[in-house]
């Protein structure tokens, strides 16, 4: 184990992917010379030359396209999207091509496609730099949708991406890229296939991913000094979703609450909730509560973003809420 | 070729062997019989959906393909009857497609306009427009990238041209000297939209001249012009030197779609295009050259309704795909 940040993380998977496999290539905006927007990609330029670290003009559609027709052509592309909004650009090839191609066409062809993006707040970049837009990817059959919220995600779920034959959407939280932890460097690709418990409680359900997993952690260690006991579940897959880790947590506890930086209405948030109403209705011994952004276009002003996002003591406040007075 | 000066028009001369001519005439009537069918079967309620018809640009497809081999990729649009039928598609599973069944080329999963066959490398119909495009570069980034000789085709109408994704994909196949060949049939009309209505620069030819792509225009309605201006293209693009585009001035006969009054032209305008119709006038040159005799043509028309009453059968006889497999190939299976 080695302390590792999360862009050192997804440059490692990068770079052992690139020298594993002649197939893996990796294109879009910057990620050459440049070093990646988030310099995720430093360095492999150098090491794997132009033909495979590929510098894109700004067309966001066409190159994700043409990472499709790559995957087409027996590639096994990973494709960089500077971030989720400009990814709106590209939505048409993922949504009417990447996820329908095999269905549409009688089963004959694999997209074996890996597209990252950083999305998320918290940097002050306004409302065309800052969204959460998980949830519409993760509506879509046909893509799977990741979401690291650890270092050592960053890594495992890329390389457990470009395993996958399909296409595989992985979101990267912006303001995690600084964030070091302990980590293998050369650990093997993730399980992709399940939740994970990041701590264990009693008393509380707190469902989350991405950006506010960390953001949770530190709620919950402010509500076991005030005698409430949190279990916190990092979801991981954003599609498919893992509800078994969630209900059989829910069976044990009776209460949930979903973290999520995406807008309340039509979230992945309401999409949890609905599930565990499905699934656990009658071992809730409260109404589902949910943490989400506020319902407006990301503020620049460093207060009003705080303001918009899930922060710490709302997630303290909402579980404080939806649990029974002690003592 | 790059010169930014008017697009030369290519005309060829009738310069041809007698068998691959009868050839060619096969593959553009039995296009327009297939079709005809289909309109007839969409009548009848067997085909539903949208129905694009391709009928009065034969030549495009036919005289494109021949100068394709079987290791090239094909990419086309939502009107890829003739295209996926000169690639060599079986009529069968293409009719039983349409008809929703199981035995269809994409398993009742596309119909009309999403018919793929991965063993003749046709990588689909594609009915967002322009949305092929992207594709089509990156199966032959996919192709530089792992050093083979191959071209791919990409076949789009005039009303692909307004979007972004034409603008896009030329400029990157251009930057990346790609062996894209991009083929545009301008029959004129985007939908309704009459080409001068949607474009402020008609000439597309020349719009890939502003890319540093060779772009020619090409009389669509006449297959050897077709055939002979796509086998230069071909090896322009083959030897490496990157893209290459054709427009290919055609001109669709029948409606839009099954449900197109046809408010957007004149019957005058329809009349004058039919006198170019590509299968009479092709038979016609064919009957003068000494090539073919009127018994000739009789016997082909026996011929291409014998292969079209076939795939008929093949379509009412098939199974339909039960409803328990509704989700399969959503994902790849694992193993």
């Amino acid at each position: 184990m080695t302390t590792l940040s999360y862009r050192e993380a997804v440059r490692s998977a990068l770079r052992d992917s690139l020298r594993a496999d002649p197939r893996v290539f990796l294109m879009g905006e910057d990620v050459g010379r440049y070093g990646g927007a988030y310099a995720a990609s430093k360095g492999l330029l150098e090491e794997f030359g132009p033909e495979r670290v590929r510098d894109t003009p700004l067309s966001e559609s066409t190159f994700v396209g043409a990472g499709i027709g790559a995957a087409l052509g027996g590639m096994r592309p990973i494709v960089e999207v500077m971030t989720v909004n400009f990814s709106l650009l590209a939505l048409d090839q993922i949504v009417n091509n990447a996820a329908t191609l095999r269905h549409m066409s009688g089963g004959q062809f694999s997209i074996p496609l890996v597209i990252r993006m950083a999305t998320g707040a918290g940097r002050q970049l306004a409302a065309q730099h800052s969204h959460s837009l998980e949830v519409w990817y993760a509506h879509i059959p046909g893509i799977t949708a990741l979401a690291p919220a650890t270092v050592a995600d960053a890594r495992g779920m890329l390389l457990a991406a470009l395993r996958e034959p399909d296409p595989v959407v992985i979101f990267e939280h912006a303001s995690l890229y600084p964030m070091e932890e302990e980590a293998d460097a050369h650990a093997g690709p993730a399980d992709i296939t399940h939740a994970v418990v990041r701590r264990r409680g009693t008393d509380v359900t707190v469902v989350t991913y991405g950006g506010s997993l960390g953001k949770t952690l530190a709620a919950a260690e402010r509500l076991q000094v005030s005698g409430i006991s949190t279990e916190v579940i990092d979801l991981r897959s954003l599609r498919p979703l893992d509800m078994e880790t969630v209900l059989a947590s829910i069976k044990k506890t009776h209460r949930a609450m979903i973290v999520d930086e995406g807008w309340r209405t039509g979230s992945l948030a309401a999409e949890v909730s609905a599930r565990i109403m499905e699934g656990a209705f009658y071992d809730l011994d409260a109404p589902v509560a949910r943490v989400c952004s506020a319902e407006v276009p990301m503020p620049y002003a460093k207060h009003l973003e705080d303001a918009a996002l899930p922060q710490p003591e709302a997630i303290v406040d909402a579980v404080t809420a939806l649990c029974p007075r002690r003592g | 070729m790059t010169a930014l000066t008017a697009p030369a028009q290519v005309s060829a001369p009738l310069a041809f062997e007698p068998d691959h001519a009868l050839l060619l005439l096969r593959q553009m009537l039995l296009i327009r019989r297939f079709e005809e069918k289909c309109a007839e079967l969409y009548s009848q309620g067997k085909i539903r959906g949208f129905l694009h018809l391709y009928i009065g640009e034969e030549a495009v497809a036919v005289g494109a393909m021949q100068a394709l081999t079987a290791d090239d990729g094909v990419v086309a649009t939502y009107r890829e009857h003739g295209h996926a039928l000169a690639r060599g598609m079986p009529a069968g599973a293409m009719m039983a497609e349409m008809y929703g069944k199981a035995n269809g080329c994409s398993r009742g999963r596309g119909g009309s306009m999403h018919l793929f066959d991965a063993g003749r490398r046709f990588f689909g119909g594609y009915a967002i427009v322009g949305g092929g495009l992207p594709i089509a570069v990156g199966l032959a980034l996919a192709d530089r990238l792992q050093a083979r000789p191959r071209v791919t085709a990409c076949f789009f109408g005039d009303g692909a041209v307004a979007e972004g994704e034409f603008h896009e994909s030329l400029n990157l196949a251009a930057l990346w000297k790609l062996p894209v060949l991009f083929l545009c049939e301008n029959n004129r009309y985007a939908m309704g939209t009459a080409l001068e209505r949607h474009q402020a620069q008609p000439n597309i030819a020349a719009k890939a001249v502003a890319y540093g792509i060779p772009g020619m225009q090409v009389d669509g309605m006449d297959v050897v012009a077709v055939e002979s201006a796509t086998r230069r293209a071909v090896e322009s693009v083959r030897a490496g030197t990157g893209p290459v585009l054709l427009e290919l001035l055609t001109y669709r006969f029948r409606a839009h779609s099954m449900y197109d009054p046809e408010l957007y032209r004149t019957k005058e305008e329809v009349a004058q295009w039919l006198v170019r119709d590509p299968v009479t006038t092709f038979t016609r040159r064919l009957i003068d050259a000494g090539i073919l005799t009127d018994a000739d043509l009789s016997a082909l028309e026996q011929d291409v309704a014998a292969a079209i009453a076939a795939a008929v059968a093949e379509a009412e006889a098939g199974p339909w795909e039960p409803v328990a497999d509704l989700l399969k190939d959503v994902h790849t299976p694992r193993p």
